[in-house]
């Protein structure tokens, strides 16, 4: 294992939290109501502290004076490795609750196999960010259950928004070399061994809600190559704006 | 006698939570470890929640103190493991959260009530699982109508 893989695989998770964050930030003011708002907001912030955390430690492991901040602020679009799921723009509340049921219960699977990683300071922030990502996933299985077994607006609201999401899926169980020598070393997990446990955890909420899994084909994705849709670069124009145009500026 | 490691323990035990200014740092469970050598210090401390925007606060105010008790270098480190949960927080930090009218966190497996913090009734209901701080959950009282914060349970 080198220095650049262990960076590489530490900075692609870092990637999942940040850019989700970054989606959840642009709820707040927009909620459907007050309490969701601040819960969005709540949300937000921890993927952003998982997101800081996991950078931090990018940086420390690739050993050229790189922090949170100039990992954040100065990668361009190609050099982000996260999943294409999280930069899909938050659409109507039902859509940003599907997005969320997908990704949470991808995450609770992820932390616990990262909580017994060879890598003590991954370790850590996994077995802390495990008890954070229960309370997210307790909160969107919640609303997917409510607005699925709701009117029949919401119901079709929230299937289509399970139907358009489900594409982006596979995504996250689908292993690829850095993933695979990781899991070797004892540093990371292979994220295919994820899914089983996975498709029962979203099925469970699914049928608890009178909605129907989806079905069909994943779509071309290369979030883990830097290749993402057309939303991220948008999404990191906003993040960057300020740094880029003015960098290292401090408040 | 009391020692450096006792003085700078003194110190730490002074500084509040920005977030909720009742509790001290200690009290509420977050403060791991200090060491002292010579007048050098270094204190080990873990966030309640990832994204806890306290810290920075916390962090800052621990150096200025220790730096102002003659402490010298200061270096305050973040440390994940072990996670921190609410039974870490001590009797007298339930005390104070219920005393500002947070209802505070029972410990892990306890079966003990949350009562509203104004007039300990058990007639209580959730508004939101999230409230003004990562760390709170927002709920009423139905007996006497107040809303109140409730700060949440993090098992170990």
């Amino acid at each position: 294992m080198t220095a650049e893989d262990h960076f590489r695989y530490v900075l692609r998770h870092a990637d999942d939290n940040l850019v989700l964050a970054q989606r959840y930030g642009e709820w707040i003011t927009r909620a459907p109501e007050l309490e969701e708002d601040i819960a969005l907001g709540n949300i937000g912030l921890d993927h952003l502290g998982q997101a800081r955390a996991l950078l931090t430690h990018a940086g420390e492991i690739e050993g050229q004076g790189r922090g949170e901040d100039a990992l954040a602020m100065f990668r361009p679009e190609r050099e982000y490795t996260n999943l294409t799921l999280v930069e899909q723009p938050n659409g109507d509340f039902a859509f940003t609750m599907a997005r969320a049921l997908y990704f949470d219960s991808y995450q609770l699977g992820l932390w616990a196999g990262l909580s017994d990683s060879e890598d003590p300071t991954l370790a850590g922030i996994a077995k802390k960010a495990i008890k954070e990502t229960r309370y997210h996933h307790r909160h969107s299985a919640g609303w997917v259950i409510r607005l699925g077994d709701g009117t029949e607006e919401s119901h079709g609201r929230m299937q289509s928004a399970l139907d358009r999401l489900w594409p982006y899926t596979a995504e996250m169980f689908d292993a690829d070399d850095l993933d695979r020598s990781m899991a070797t070393e004892g540093i990371g997990i292979d994220p295919s061994s994820l899914r089983e446990e996975w498709i029962r955890t979203v099925t469970d909420v699914v049928n608890e809600a009178t909605l129907t899994m989806p079905t069909g084909p994943p779509i071309q994705t290369g979030g883990r190559r830097g290749i993402h849709s057309e939303h991220l670069g948008h999404l990191l124009a906003e993040l960057q704006w300020l740094q880029r145009s003015m960098p290292g500026l401090k408040w | 006698m009391v020692t450096a490691l006792d003085s700078a323990r003194t110190v730490i035990g002074q500084v509040m939570d920005p977030e909720i200014p009742a509790l001290g740092i200690v009290d509420l469970g977050i403060v791991r470890d200090v060491r002292v050598e010579g007048s050098s210090v270094e204190v080990d401390i873990t966030p309640t929640y990832s994204g806890c925007p306290a810290m920075e606060a916390i962090r800052t105010d621990i150096e200025n103190r220790l730096g102002e008790a003659g402490f010298a270098p200061v270096l305050v480190r973040t440390v994940f493991e072990e996670a921190w949960s609410t039974d870490w927080m001590t009797e007298r930090g339930r005390q104070m959260l219920l005393e500002s009218g947070i209802a505070p966190p029972e410990s892990s497996g306890s079966n003990a009530a949350v009562l509203c913090p104004r007039c300990s009734s058990e007639e209580i209901r959730l508004v939101s699982e999230f409230g003004s701080t990562a760390c709170k959950a927002l709920m009423a009282c139905t007996s006497c109508g107040e809303p109140f914060d409730r700060f949440k349970v993090v098992e170990p």
